[in-house]
């Protein structure tokens, strides 16, 4: 009983009190997240749409492993990346390993198949419904995408937050590529795993309760906005 | 502002349809005139809706031509012409942002579009809904801003695909008022319908089509009271065939 109540109080002096190192913990982990699904977006919108508006040869194998890429095992991943930036590899000279960059690039690629894959399927339904329409106003595929993008805007931001979601929870990816170091690449996840591992609970259950109300936050956040593309496509 | 030198007559030849080896359209000649208000009627399938989309250009023919009086690029043809869908095509935007897309596709400056748009709004009746998101819109709304939306393009000629299917009364009124008032603006229009009544306060010409092919194409005055062929007769008797 005694410790569990020098376990809450040591998780909410964590909490609210001085706790800078806390705090950058909190921060690094928001700017790796929020750069990797940032870039992620800004790639795999364009190239989702481009998918789906596209017909080539090979087009449907492309499709089947972006599909798959979306269960892409993080700690795979995050060897893969390793193996690329790794003093010998091929990217070795640029010194990105053990840095936070390399744990954006990381996460960058976990999730920009979730968002090309989502896209592509949002976009082709939509398509399917304004194909005439546009081409009737001459617009052509490619002038057809900028259109397709913004009135998918709901569902499409909902897409860029289940990557946020993935990339916030993950920590096989960055745990390979970063390397935990204190003050430099250790996120909230990272933290939880070793704090955990290390017996230090009240930091590992502080950084959960943060984590989780993060999460709960984007949750909320995708709803609300997708109650407001209902209004839009008038379905309430 | 409105260019004088019309496109029309649209000749259509020897124009066929195929697909799994089905004839879907089979249409020998086709002349839609100038000014006129052309309805096409014709039993469920027989390829009315399909002969819209391939004059208007959304669907290639497997063979025959389809070419407008006074040659002009594939891009000026375009711009000369619009299409009102059985289903409106609504953009998950506002009643305003709906034209101002379709009159940024068409080429047309910001500040004109604004304009336009507002201009044309206003002429159907549409200003109060502007800032409404369009697909909260009631049907008849929908169709009278799918209609609007092409006039405010100024096309010289306009396809409408059943407009007035699944309305009302009312706004069945709505949508005939907007195209007598894109006829005396001087557009060409082109419709489908299975409305008889709207066919004959409406029409010009009759385009008569049965299993694909254009069966009659008359007056409409004469299709009405005389019909040439044993297939309109039958159709305008309400006798099931096929």
């Amino acid at each position: 009983m005694q410790q569990d109540a020098i376990s809450t109080a040591s998780i909410l002096s964590l909490l609210l009190g001085d706790g800078g190192h806390f705090l950058g913990i909190i921060f690094l982990s928001l700017q790796v997240t929020i750069t990797a699904v940032t870039c992620a977006g800004l790639v795999g919108l364009p190239l989702g749409a481009a998918l789906a508006l596209s017909r080539f040869p090979g087009r449907t194998v492309i499709i089947v492993l972006v599909n798959t890429m979306m269960g892409f095992p993080p700690v795979v991943a995050g060897l893969a990346i390793f193996l690329l930036l790794s003093r010998s590899g091929p990217l070795g000279d640029m010194g990105l390993l053990f840095t936070p960059k390399a744990m954006m690039i990381a996460q960058f690629v976990l999730v920009l198949p979730i968002i090309v894959a989502l896209t592509r399927q949002t976009i082709e339904d939509l398509w399917t419904e304004y194909q005439d329409h546009l081409t009737s106003l001459g617009a052509g595929r490619l002038r057809s995408i900028p259109t397709l993008l913004w009135d998918a805007r709901f569902s499409l931001v909902t897409t860029l937050l289940a990557g946020l979601g993935r990339a916030s929870a993950e920590v096989g990816a960055i745990l390979i590529v970063g390397g935990n170091i204190a003050g430099f690449t250790r996120t909230m996840t990272t933290s939880i795993a070793l704090e955990t591992s290390k017996g230090d609970l009240p930091l590992a259950m502080a950084l959960g309760v943060v984590l989780m109300s993060l999460t709960l936050a984007i949750n909320s956040l995708a709803y609300g906005i997708s109650r407001v593309g209902a209004r839009f496509s008038g379905k309430s | 502002m409105r260019d004088t030198t019309s496109l029309l007559p649209l000749i259509v030849r020897d124009l066929r349809l195929e697909r799994d080896g089905r004839v879907l359209l089979d249409v020998p000649i086709a002349r839609i005139q100038n000014r006129q208000r052309n309805v096409i009627l014709g039993p469920n399938g027989a390829g009315k809706s399909l002969f819209l989309k391939t004059c208007h250009g959304l669907v290639p023919p497997t063979s025959g031509s389809i070419e407008f009086t006074r040659p002009a690029s594939a891009a000026d043809n375009r711009r000369k012409q619009a299409m009102v869908f059985q289903k409106p095509v609504m953009l998950r935007r506002s009643v305003r942002a709906n034209f101002m897309h379709a009159l940024a596709m068409a080429g047309v400056g910001w500040r004109e579009r604004r304009r336009i748009a507002t201009e044309t709004m206003a002429q159907f009746g549409l200003s109060s809904l502007a800032d409404m998101p369009a697909r909260v819109l009631s049907g008849g709304e929908q169709q009278r801003l799918a209609i609007a939306r092409a006039a405010s393009l100024w096309p010289d000629l306009l396809f409408l695909d059943e407009p007035t299917s699944s309305l009302d009364p009312t706004a069945s009124r709505q949508i005939e008022d907007m195209l007598e008032i894109l006829h005396e603006r001087g557009v060409t229009l082109v419709l489908t319908t299975h409305d008889l009544g709207l066919a004959r306060r409406f029409a010009d010409v009759i385009l008569f089509f049965h299993n694909g092919r254009l069966v009659e194409e008359s007056n409409a005055e004469r299709f009405f009271t005389a019909p040439q062929t044993p297939e309109a007769k039958a159709f305008l008797e309400h006798r099931l065939f096929w």
